[in-house]
């Protein structure tokens, strides 16, 4: 249905339900506005883009009013009474506001400062005193308010509301005391603060990590991407001289559409203090000393070059596309081995069954468009605020635009959760394949509208990484997705996983989810890499787990790790003594980590700032970035690797970023160049529900999930954001709480031998039989201190 | 008269006039600048020595040549350079780049930027030339106190903006 309207004399034909500030904009008219937004509800409250309207009295708000069939409009381009009125509005919204143009973060780019140049008069006419407030306000550790600046449009308090769910700030008091504020002792801890910011058309909410550090004219802006994990945001980088002052959200309706997470916005310092310089190499007296990258690459590719193909590479999960694919071509080519793993954290032989089955290079099989239009989404293994945030927040918008349909098999409805409207079909972990199993069958209670709803046209099932923890969880969403016909897709946590897989960094696969046991995928990798199908290693390797084992039991002699932290691996112990044992490790690192301790060479190599490439998101879209800073020396690790395998004789070409690029490109079937074929697929994994027995009394099946603020590595020393952390808080249920007579707030250990975690409980409709703890956050490494993974037995008491 | 001869006797005449040209460094002294004349800048204080810069760039902003480099940052109350939230923590002018055109002089919101009649900025170092703050801070004077320090007592940085500052604080 499309209406016919004018507008400044100029018909316009637009879908009905067009607000007329829309309209005007596809005329190439821009109405000066502050309170309108496109992705927030209409509120008119600023009154800046008032337009005359044709039998209308008075001038009326164009963001709030919709063209009806044979409506008049004339904006300020030919309506004196419209001017007249915006110049009027104008005038007092400066009445109160400061004026503190020259000591304002927004100065430069500050809306209000823009349309005063166009809209406003040339000196004020108000002489009394301006409202007067102290300033700044800390609303958070990492928001700053200056209420004078405020316009009163509410664009924040929307989006906290509306978009984010978060409605911790908020419009207090009447008339001229009229002010955002927050509840007493209730900052604005929401994960996508940051986004306030950016869409505040003054400079009243500001930032402390950028507070009076640039000004717009100072920064260079490069659209990048985000890789923090790996929902794929497209960020704006902005940098001074050699330093990135600020990160925001890059425009991106595909994906990110306006908002970014605030660990993506703020999290960026990591890439600036404790970089390495230099190659560090272990001299013979047992300590690291800083040589030549001739030095360095020479001495690592002899030691590489002795044992060869008795090698593994682990990479962390963390790499771009085109750094993890140098790597999966260095192994296989040049160490002749198939011992790579990407994942670093607790991971399965099934998921390896189950990616190659199913996600490596599928490319786009459900986007984010397709999360809106679903009739459901069914989350598996998945918390989307903590582990995915834009899934949350597309979610979330599908739920209040057109009432998506979310049910989630996990043991709690988090705050998270609650805020889509989730449905949840409750499970201890590791029970997710027997709850998949009889929601198939039709005998799990409350189930019938969730079954239904995924034989729907278009419903969508997204399966967290977490999944691997849970024997037969990815075998029975294959099933579930087969019998219902709903599209599955797999949500991993960093930026780098899912690129990686499709680059082949997983043992018994080659780039494009070819098998390495298929000839003729070999033959065709074999063709792009520019050698016989023989060059390449033969013999599968084994998954991460399998080579730290076999690094302890002598059959593997050499590693190279990339971007690793040993506190995230599934088994810290094992990982130490493979560590400690291995002949000899090669260690690409920008900063020390503690591999870094048993490294025999550490390679520095560049962040992603400083190089080109991409990631990949988990829908499958590729997402290339440019390299920001132009001047950095820092080399990239494909780079590294070229120079390693130019030291170690193998071909010398291949290396390059573009022709990394142009490779990829040729196997993955991307871009131009990109010729896709189809070749043999792995099989669908088939593991039986495993068998979920009640925990014994006194002890609960540990639920665990890392938060999106909490002690990784890249969100370093950024204290101002970690400040809006949520706390460190052990859940467990009523029924549980009141066996162990603890109240909310009261401390609990939780235990298992390895170590004990004590933390202040909160009491939730969690599964009767799980407790709930951080994956890694203050208080609560529960790799490192209780050594379990999820869906472990863990002793629960009161401290 | 022959023909070369006016030009002779103009060239003889004029020998005898008085001269107009100063010497340089010999009279320097006696033909001091004009007090409107475009030299070295300087950095003002108030009254009781803080600083006018509040780092708001507007001078780099306005600077047609990319002389001027600014870094802002926020004042707190242990550690005070200027009235208000803002203080310039690092203030560059390269003066191989300066044209002396005085647009920053214009664009400066508080009056912390002017420029003296100093001239004389010959060096044989590229870097010597890249005047920092330390440099082009005014000297304190009088009762002035160096920042950091608290404003005065019961005045506002609006205070300090009017021009109330009449020195540094009793205290």
């Amino acid at each position: 249905m499309t209406v016919r309207a004018s507008v400044d004399g100029i018909d316009v034909v637009v879908p009905e339900g067009t607000l007329i500030i829309r309209a005007a904009e596809t005329l190439g008219t821009f109405i000066p506005r502050f309170c309108d937004h496109p992705l927030l509800d209409p509120v008119a409250a600023c009154r800046m883009c008032l337009v005359e309207i044709e039998g209308m009295p008075k001038p009326q708000a164009s963001c709030a009013v919709t063209l009806t069939e044979g409506m008049k409009v004339r904006t300020q381009m030919t309506s004196q009474v419209a001017e007249q009125a915006q110049a009027g509005v104008m005038e007092f919204l400066l009445i109160n506001h400061p004026l503190d143009c020259p000591v304002c973060d927004k100065g430069g780019e500050c809306p209000l400062q823009n349309q005063a140049m166009t809209a406003g008069r040339p000196d004020s006419r108000f002489g009394g005193p301006k409202r007067e407030f102290p300033k700044p306000l800390a609303i958070s550790t990492e928001i700053l308010l200056d209420r004078e600046r405020c316009v009163s449009c509410a664009r924040c308090t929307r989006f906290s509301e509306q978009v984010a769910g978060d409605p911790f700030i908020d419009l207090l008091e009447r008339g001229s005391d009229q002010q955002v504020g927050i509840a007493h002792d209730e900052p604005f801890n929401s994960y996508f603060s940051g986004n306030t910011i950016q869409i505040c058309p003054v400079g009243a909410l500001t930032s402390t990590s950028y507070r009076f550090r640039s000004r717009p004219f100072d920064l260079v802006s490069v659209k990048t991407t985000c890789e923090h994990c790996a929902s794929g945001c497209a960020l704006r980088t902005d940098y001074r001289r050699d330093f990135v002052m600020r990160r925001l959200a890059w425009e991106d309706p595909a994906v990110n559409e306006d908002w970014n997470c605030d660990k993506g916005r703020f999290a960026f310092t990591y890439m600036r203090h404790g970089r390495l310089s230099a190659p560090l190499v272990r001299g013979s007296d047992g300590v690291l000393h800083e040589v030549s990258w001739s030095e360095a690459i020479a001495f690592a590719a002899k030691g590489l070059s002795a044992l060869s193909p008795s090698v593994a590479a682990l990479l962390g999960g963390r790499l771009t596309n085109e750094d993890a694919y140098s790597f999966a071509k260095f192994t296989r080519l040049v160490l002749q081995s198939d011992n790579i793993d990407f994942r670093n954290r607790p991971s399965s032989g099934e998921e390896a069954d189950f990616l190659a089955h199913h996600v490596a290079g599928t490319g786009l099989v459900v986007t984010y468009e397709d999360l809106e239009n679903a009739p459901i989404v069914l989350l598996v293994s998945l918390e989307p605020e903590e582990e995915s945030p834009i899934i949350f927040l597309r979610l979330r918008k599908a739920y209040r635009k057109s009432g998506l349909k979310v049910a989630v098999i996990g043991p709690l409805l988090t705050r998270g959760l609650r805020k889509l409207g989730a449905q949840l079909l409750s499970t201890v972990a590791g029970g997710e394949a027997a709850t998949i199993d009889s929601l198939l069958a039709g005998d799990l209670r409350g189930s019938q509208s969730v079954l239904t709803a995924l034989k729907k046209k278009g419903a969508v099932i997204l399966v967290g990484e977490r999944a691997a923890s849970s024997a037969g969880a990815y075998s029975a969403s294959i099933d579930l997705a087969n019998e219902t016909g709903a599209k599955l897709a797999w949500v991993p946590r960093r930026a780098g996983e899912r690129g990686a897989l499709d680059a082949g960094a997983l043992a018994g696969l080659l780039p494009g989810g070819r098998l390495m046991a298929d000839a003729a995928a070999r033959a065709d990798v074999a063709r792009v890499w520019g050698v016989e199908p023989s060059d390449l290693a033969v013999r599968r390797g084994k998954p991460q787990e399998k080579i730290l084992r076999e690094i302890s039991e002598g059959k593997i002699d050499a590693l190279i790790t990339a971007g690793l932290q040993i506190s995230d691996a599934p088994d810290v112990d094992t990982f130490k003594q493979a560590l400690s044992e291995a002949k000899f490790i090669v260690s690409f690192e920008q900063r020390l980590s503690d591999v870094s301790s048993y490294a025999h060479v550490i390679l520095p190599v560049a962040s992603v700032i400083e190089k080109g490439g991409s990631f990949t998101d988990w829908e499958g879209r590729v997402r290339h970035f440019n390299r920001a800073l132009n001047d950095s020396p820092a080399v990239s690790d494909s780079t590294v690797l070229g120079m390693l395998a130019k030291e170690m004789g193998a071909p010398n070409t291949g290396w390059r970023i573009d022709e990394v690029q142009y490779e990829m490109a040729k196997l993955l079937g991307e871009g131009p160049t990109g010729t896709k074929k189809e070749f043999k697929r792995a099989g669908a994994p088939t593991i039986e529900a495993a068998d979920v027995k009640a925990p014994p009394s006194g002890s609960a099946v540990l639920s665990t999930w890392h938060q999106l603020l909490d002690l990784g590595v890249m969100q370093g020393p950024e204290e101002h954001l970690a400040g809006t952390r949520r706390p460190s808080q052990v859940i467990i249920s009523p029924g549980r709480a009141k066996q162990l007579g603890v109240a909310t707030g009261d401390l609990v250990t939780v235990s298992t031998v390895n170590g004990v975690v004590t933390l202040p409980v909160e009491i939730d409709e969690i599964h009767e039989d799980s407790v709930w703890l951080p994956m890694n956050s203050p208080g609560s490494q529960v790799l490192v201190t209780l050594k379990a993974r999820e869906g472990a037995t863990v002793k629960v008491a009161k401290a | 008269m022959p023909q070369p001869l006016p030009g002779f006797i103009t060239t003889f005449v004029a020998m005898f006039r008085k001269v107009n040209t100063e010497q340089y460094p010999e009279q320097a002294a006696k033909y001091p600048p004009k007090p409107r004349f475009h030299g070295r800048h300087q950095l003002n204080r108030y009254a009781d020595g803080l600083e006018k810069c509040i780092g708001c760039e507007l001078c780099a902003w306005a600077c047609p040549a990319d002389a001027i480099y600014v870094e802002g940052a926020p004042n707190t109350e242990e550690e005070r350079y200027s009235p208000g939230e803002r203080y310039g923590r690092v203030y560059q002018i390269n003066y191989l780049r300066c044209i002396f055109c005085g647009l920053c002089i214009e664009a400066c919101p508080t009056r912390a930027l002017t420029m003296t009649t100093e001239f004389e900025l010959a060096d044989d170092s590229r870097t010597n030339l890249i005047y920092e703050k330390k440099d082009l801070l005014a000297p304190l004077t009088g009762e002035m106190v160096p920042p950091p320090h608290p404003m005065v007592m019961g005045l506002t940085d609006a205070d300090y903006y009017a021009g109330l500052v009449t020195g540094p604080d009793e205290r």
